[in-house]
C-alpha cells in the first residue's frame, strides 16, 4: 500500500478557523494508532471560506480536499479515505470526485502561488523539490544585463499598485555607479481588506527570497531588506526560518553557491504606519526614523536607503522572478494581456461566497472573478459594487463589470489594480459609509506633512459625516470635488494624491445615494443610524411580544396577539427588535 | 526616583554600532516592559546618544508602540473594509460594553484588558475578526464577545 498524505493547511486564516486543533488531533490519533499515514503542514490553497482545509492523497480515490475540517470528523473521514471510501460532504476539491469548488479553480492560474499550499513552507528541500532555487543557480550562470533584459521582455509590471515596468525599474538600479546597492522587498501590505503578500509570505517566502537574490546579482546588490509588516507574525516566522536554511545551504551569504556573489538579507519589522508602504517612508522607516516620504527626484534607484542606489519591489513582483528566470519571458507572456502581461493575485472578500486568495491570467473580466472564480455572491442580496485597490482605490459598479483586469482599463473606471484587495459589497452597503470608511483610514494614516493631505483629508472626512448624519446640504457634493482636486494636486506622495479616489469613484457612480441622504434624508442601504427608522408591518406582526420585552428603551407598545407598534421619537435604532422578531415583521428602512 | 535599567541596558548593548537600530531597540523595549515610559525613553537617549525627540518622534510615529501601561490581554478589534461591511463597530461597542471601559479609556481599571484597533488583520474571509493577545476570533457576532472574553479573564 502507498503511503497516504494528509496534509492540514496551517496558514493565519486556516489556524483562526481551528485547523491547529485538527492537526493535534490527527497528530495524536497517529502517535496511538500507527496507520500508513504521513501528516504534513502546508499554507494556504486560497479558498479560506472552507478553512479549514485538509488535503488527503496517495489512495485510490486520488488527491481530495476536505473543507471545514473539525477535530471531530477528521479521523472518520481519514480512517476512510483509506480504506477507499469517500466522504459524503465537503468534499471541495478533487482529481476523480466531484469536488464541489472543481471550477473554481479551473479558470486561475497560478505563477505566484504555485507552491502555496502544496509545499510546506518551513521546508526548504519541500520547495527544491518543485524546482526550488533552480532559477537562482540558471541567473548564475547568465549575463547580468542578460537577466534585466529577461525581466524587461516578460513585460512583468510591479504588483504593489502602480505598475511600473519591473525592468526598467531595474535598468536604473543597475546602472547606478556605486559600491554598495541595496534590494528591498516591500512586505508593508497594509491595504485593509487585502491578504495577498501575507499568503505568499506564509505559504511560500523561499520564492520570494530567490527572486530577490536573482535581482540583487543582476543590479549588483549585496545586501537587502524584507519590510514586513509586525501584524503578520506568521509571515516573518517562515521568512526567519527560509532565511536561516538558505544561508545555511549556501543560497544566500558569502560566495553564494560558489560564485564570486555574495548577498546578505534581513528582515526589518514594521511598527504600524500604513504611509510606510510608500518607498521613500519605507527606507526612512528602516533607517529607524519616522516614515515621512520624501521629494522624487532623487529616486531609490540613485539615491536610496543610508543614500545608495535602492531598488525596491512589491513582493508579488519578486515572487515573479524565479518562474520567469526559469520559464521566459515568452510564457509568461503568455498569460494576460499585450500591455498587462501575467497573472494577478486578488484577495476576495466582503459579501462574495468564494472569499479567499486567487490568482487570475491579467485580461480576465471582473465578473468573471466575482461569478467563476469567486462562487458569486454570498447571499441573495444583489451585486452593488467591488472595491479594488484599498483606500487608493475606487468602487466599480455593476454596469463595468465587463472591464477586464489589467493597469490601464482598472485606472479608466477611476480604480487602481492597487495591490489586489477586491472587496465586493452587495445592496447592504452604503457607499457614502464606505467612502467615509476609507477617508477616516487615510485620515488617521496621513503622516501630517503635506498641508493638503493633512487638512484636506479632515475636511473631506468632516463633510461625509455629516451627509451620513442627515446633515448635508447640496454644496458638499462640490466642495468635496474641490478638495479631491486639490489634494491630489498638492500632495507628495501617493498616499494623498489617492485619497480622493474613493470619494470621487463613489461620487461618480452611486450620485443617487450621496443625494438620498442629503435631500431626502434617507440612507437607501439602511445602514447610517441616523437615517434610518423601525417600523412594524402590521400584517407580518402575530403580537408575539418578542420585541416589546428586548427593546432596552421600551418603546414598543401592543398588547398580546395584536399588532405591536414603534414609537419612533424613542427609537435609538439598536436593532434588537428587528433581532428578536421571528416573523420578519420589523423592517429597517 | 532612581529606576532600575539593567535589564534595559542588556537589550542596549546589543544594538549599538547596528544600522537604522531605533525601530528593532524601542520594539524589543516594549516587550521587555509593556510599554515605552518618558523615563524609559530618555535613558535610550543618554545611553545611544541619540536625541531624545528623535526617540520620541519615532514612538508617537508608529501605532505598535504604547506610551502607557498596557493590561496583560491585548485585544485588537480589526477595522479593515471587509470587517466594516461585516458590522466591525458593533463588535467593538460589544467589547466596550463587556469591558465597561470608561469614555476615553482603553484598558480596563484592574488593568486587566488594554483595546484597539487595527487597519487590517489580513483574515478577511473571517470577517468580522478580533485578536486577542496572539489568538484570532473570526466571524463573530456582537452576542459572542463575552464568551470570547470569558477565555483570557484569568
Amino acid at each position: 500500500m502507498n503511503e497516504i498524505s494528509v496534509k492540514v493547511g496551517l496558514a493565519s486564516c486556516g489556524v483562526a478557523a481551528g485547523a491547529r486543533d485538527v492537526y493535534l488531533k490527527l497528530e495524536e490519533y497517529l502517535a496511538a494508532n500507527p496507520l500508513p499515514v504521513k501528516l504534513m503542514q502546508t499554507a494556504c490553497i486560497g479558498m479560506c471560506f472552507e478553512e479549514p482545509i485538509v488535503e488527503f492523497s496517495g489512495s485510490q480515490l486520488g488527491r481530495m480536499h476536505v473543507g471545514k475540517a473539525s477535530p471531530d470528523s477528521i479521523i472518520q473521514i481519514m480512517e476512510d479515505y483509506l480504506k477507499g471510501i469517500a466522504p459524503n460532504q465537503n468534499v471541495i476539491l478533487a482529481e476523480k470526485l466531484a469536488g464541489t469548488h472543481n471550477e473554481l479553480l479551473a479558470n486561475q492560474h497560478r505563477i505566484v502561488l504555485r507552491n502555496c499550499g502544496v509545499i510546506d513552507p518551513k521546508s526548504l528541500a519541500d520547495y527544491e523539490a518543485q524546482g526550488g532555487y533552480q532559477a537562482l543557480k540558471k541567473a548564475l550562470t547568465m549575463d547580468k544585463a542578460a537577466i534585466i533584459e529577461e525581466i524587461k521582455a516578460s513585460g512583468l509590471r510591479g504588483r504593489g499598485g502602480a505598475g511600473f515596468s519591473t525592468g526598467l525599474k531595474w535598468t536604473f538600479a543597475a546602472k547606478a555607479i556605486s559600491e554598495k546597492k541595496y534590494v528591498v522587498c516591500n512586505a508593508d501590505e497594509g491595504d485593509p481588506g487585502a491578504f495577498m503578500d501575507r499568503s505568499a509570505l506564509e505559504g511560500d517566502p523561499h520564492n520570494v527570497i530567490e527572486g530577490m537574490i536573482i535581482g540583487a546579482y543582476a543590479m549588483g546588490a549585496d545586501e537587502g531588506y524584507i519590510y514586513c509588516r509586525a501584524e503578520y507574525p506568521m509571515a516573518i516566522e517562515h521568512l526567519k526560518i527560509a532565511i536561516d536554511a538558505a544561508e545555511a545551504k549556501g543560497y544566500l551569504g558569502k560566495n553564494i553557491l560558489g560564485s564570486d556573489f555574495s548577498f546578505d538579507l534581513h528582515i526589518k519589522e514594521g511598527a504600524g504606519a500604513f504611509v510606510c508602504g510608500e518607498e521613500t517612508a519605507l527606507m526612512q522607516s528602516i533607517e529607524g526614523k519616522r516614515g515621512m516620504p520624501t521629494i522624487r527626484p532623487p529616486f531609490p534607484a540613485e539615491k536610496g536607503l543610508w543614500s545608495k542606489p535602492t531598488n525596491i519591489n512589491n513582493v508579488e513582483t519578486w515572487a515573479n522572478v524565479a518562474w520567469i528566470i526559469m520559464n521566459g519571458a515568452e510564457a509568461f507572456r503568455a498569460f494576460g494581456t499585450e500591455k498587462s502581461p501575467g497573472t494577478k493575485v486578488f484577495a476576495l472578500a466582503g459579501k462574495i461566497a468564494g472569499s479567499g486568495l486567487i490568482e487570475v491570467p491579467m485580461g480576465i473580466p471582473i465578473k468573471d472573478i466575482i461569478y467563476k472564480v469567486g462562487g458569486g455572491m454570498k447571499t441573495a442580496k444583489p451585486f452593488k459594487a467591488v472595491q479594488m485597490g484599498g483606500p487608493s482605490g475606487g468602487c466599480i459598479p455593476a454596469e463595468k463589470l465587463d472591464t477586464i483586469v489589467d493597469y490601464d482599463s482598472i485606472t479608466a473606471t477611476g480604480a487602481i489594480m492597487g495591490s489586489g484587495g477586491m472587496v465586493v459589497m452587495d445592496s447592504g452597503t452604503c457607499m457614502v459609509d464606505v467612502a467615509r470608511f476609507f477617508l477616516n483610514f487615510t485620515q488617521n494614516e496621513s503622516c501630517g506633512k503635506c498641508t493638503f493631505c493633512r487638512i484636506g483629508t479632515k475636511r473631506m472626512l468632516e463633510i461625509l459625516t455629516r451627509i451620513t448624519e442627515g446633515k448635508g446640504k447640496l454644496e458638499d457634493i462640490e466642495e468635496l470635488q474641490e478638495l479631491s482636486e486639490n489634494i491630489i494636486k498638492g500632495s507628495l506622495c501617493g498616499l494623498g494624491q489617492t485619497a480622493p479616489n474613493p470619494v470621487l469613484t463613489t461620487l461618480r457612480y452611486f450620485k443617487d445615494e450621496y443625494l438620498a441622504h442629503i435631500v431626502d434624508k434617507r440612507c437607501p442601504a439602511g445602514v447610517c443610524t441616523a437615517l434610518v427608522s423601525y417600523r412594524i408591518i402590521p400584517e407580518k406582526c402575530i403580537g408575539c411580544t418578542a420585541c416589546a420585552r428586548k427593546c432596552p428603551v421600551n418603546c414598543i407598545s401592543g398588547t398580546v396577539k395584536q399588532a405591536h407598534v414603534i414609537d419612533a421619537s424613542k427609537c435609538i435604532k439598536c436593532g434588537a427588535c428587528q433581532k428578536a422578531c421571528k416573523f420578519e415583521a420589523v423592517i429597517k428602512e | 526616583m532612581e529606576q532600575d535599567f539593567k535589564a534595559l541596558d542588556a537589550i542596549l548593548a546589543k544594538y549599538r554600532d547596528r544600522k537604522g537600530f531605533l525601530i528593532p531597540l524601542l520594539q524589543e523595549v516594549q516587550n521587555e516592559l509593556g510599554y515605552l515610559s518618558q523615563e524609559t525613553m530618555k535613558h535610550i537617549a543618554i545611553e545611544m546618544q541619540v536625541p531624545a525627540a528623535d526617540i520620541f518622534g519615532v514612538a508617537t510615529f508608529y501605532s505598535m508602540f504604547r506610551l502607557k501601561p498596557q493590561g496583560k490581554h491585548i485585544i485588537r478589534v480589526c477595522k479593515g473594509t471587509a470587517c466594516h461591511v461585516s458590522d466591525a463597530d458593533g463588535i467593538k461597542k460589544a467589547l466596550v460594553e463587556a469591558l465597561q471601559l470608561p469614555d476615553g479609556e482603553n484598558t480596563t481599571a484592574d488593568m486587566h484588558f488594554t483595546l484597539m484597533e487595527v487597519a487590517c488583520l489580513g483574515c478577511c474571509s473571517l470577517a468580522p475578526v478580533i485578536m486577542v493577545d496572539d489568538m484570532t476570533f473570526g466571524k463573530l457576532v456582537p452576542e459572542a464577545i463575552p464568551e470570547v472574553l470569558e477565555k483570557f479573564r484569568y
